[in-house]
């Protein structure tokens, strides 16, 4: 009987042992790019092309320094409240020490693609590198030699204020094993390149659906229900369906105007969120806009959740 | 019989009133979607889709005014939930910043009353008048439904 015992014992501890080391293999950031893989794409960031994917990356709401209007000063801080804490979006001003001045391209572009800090470190997915990893690799670049040219803002953010598990930034490695989809964005030949470029923009720097897209239990975007409207994370009212309700009737006019004032249909102009998204939106050209109400047009409809507040 | 019948509508009329002036999230929202309808119409005005219309103009800038100066007692603090309602707690933590857009817009919408004679008038004075819409419903403002 001891022995049985001691002999289960031991299979137990075994068992906690080998759970807890494939934890922590699966849980191992994995950056998307060596420096010798990232020179070897050998790009030049093109700072004038890199603003046109700042905008639509949308990186001022939550990087721009509080109370002030610049949205190219990108000092951090403000506070973004989530059921999971708080997080306090960092510095990425090119400033060389407080900021990502000192950062090598390729470890911008690894936090970019794949959620990893400096450091080798997880990044919380607040950030949100889940629809970022679907930017191209000459995008990145782009936006790397703008944010370059952009003013050192002295200062740090406070760190973040995460509950228990996430607490421990590992534990965010098994939400990437989980829910992370490292795959990039291949365009689809069957549909027109203005379709591609639409889903592009929503899909990936616009990353419509971090807010949009309804999540579950562990903060993963529902990929079932993609972009069909939200709670929004900060617990005050919701982000607007595009699958269902009236944007239904919504024509591409009318979608490109939304994007472009936020005057709506019933006229209504965006608010919240939004209107930071219009504002940037409206330095795209047109035809990026109205890429984007086509691919929105071409998303199938679906009823209102069922666990959505009425 | 038809006496009573009266007096109890009549009643009932009355209490509708009261019940209708003392339900400020629905006496807001009113106004707000009176303004919206109104400002759709300015908007595509201002962008040619449909013709200029000196008359319409100014009617839809009453309706602007009356919204934009009724609107600011219709937040008191019993009113931040239900109904509905769209406003956000902002609302009541920054009372005198709100206010002050509503004053602001009432001004800029009084500005374009008495500036409008004809359509360059308009597109010179239009601009101002929307700008107040979307910094206030970025602040204050979260869709609900």
């Amino acid at each position: 009987m001891k022995r049985l015992v001691l002999v289960l014992a031991l299979m137990l501890a075994l068992s906690a042992v080998a759970g807890g080391a494939l934890a922590w293999v699966l849980s191992a950031p994995k950056p998307r790019f060596s420096a010798a893989e990232w020179a070897a794409l050998g790009l030049k960031g093109d700072a004038a092309a890199g603003r046109l994917v700042f905008y639509p990356g949308g990186c001022e709401s939550c990087h721009q320094s509080p109370g002030q209007d610049d949205p190219l000063r990108l000092g951090g801080g403000l506070e973004l409240k989530t059921p999971f804490g708080s997080f306090y979006p960092q510095n990425i001003s090119s400033d060389p020490v407080d900021g990502i001045g000192g950062w090598a391209d390729v470890d911008i572009a690894n936090a970019l693609l794949s959620g990893v800090g400096r450091d080798g470190q997880h990044l919380y997915p607040a950030f949100p590198y889940p629809s970022y990893q679907r930017m191209t690799p000459g995008d990145v670049a782009d936006l790397i030699a703008f944010l370059r040219t952009l003013p050192g803002v002295h200062g740090r953010a406070p760190p973040d204020n995460v509950m228990f598990p996430f607490s421990f930034r590992r534990a965010v490695g098994l939400w990437k094993f989980l829910f992370f989809d490292n795959a990039g964005l291949r365009p689809d030949p069957s549909q027109s390149e203005q379709w591609n470029r639409g889903r592009y923009l929503v899909e990936g720097p616009g990353h419509c659906g971090e807010c949009h897209s309804p999540r579950g239990f562990l903060g993963e975007t529902d990929s079932s229900r993609a972009l069909a409207g939200a709670a929004m994370p900060d617990g005050h009212g919701k982000s607007g369906s595009l699958r269902s309700g009236d944007f239904l009737s919504w024509t591409d006019a009318d979608i490109v105007e939304a994007l472009t004032s936020g005057f709506t249909p019933a006229g209504d102009v965006l608010g919240g969120g939004m209107t930071a998204v219009v504002r940037n939106l409206a330095e795209l050209p047109e035809p990026d806009r109205l890429a984007i109400a086509v691919y929105l047009k071409s998303l199938p409809p679906l009823g209102p959740s069922a666990t959505a507040k009425p | 019989m038809k006496r009573l019948v009266t007096v109890v509508l009549a009643l009932a009329c009355g209490l509708g009133a009261v019940w209708a002036a003392t339900d400020p999230i629905a006496e807001r929202r009113a106004l707000m979607k009176h303004d919206g309808e109104a400002a759709k119409k300015l908007f595509d005005m201002s962008k040619g889709s449909i013709p200029f219309d000196l008359a319409a103009v100014k009617e839809s800038l009453a309706t602007l005014n009356d919204g934009a100066t009724k609107s600011p007692a219709l937040f008191p603090d019993n009113s931040k939930t239900g109904g509905g309602t769209a406003a956000l707690p902002a609302i009541w933590q920054n009372k005198a910043d709100f206010d002050a857009r509503f004053a602001q817009f009432a001004k800029d919408v009084q500005a374009a009353q008495a500036g409008i004679v004809d359509e360059a008038t308009f597109k010179k004075f239009a601009p101002t008048v929307f700008q107040n819409c979307g910094g206030c419903h970025q602040l204050y403002k979260a869709k609900s439904g």
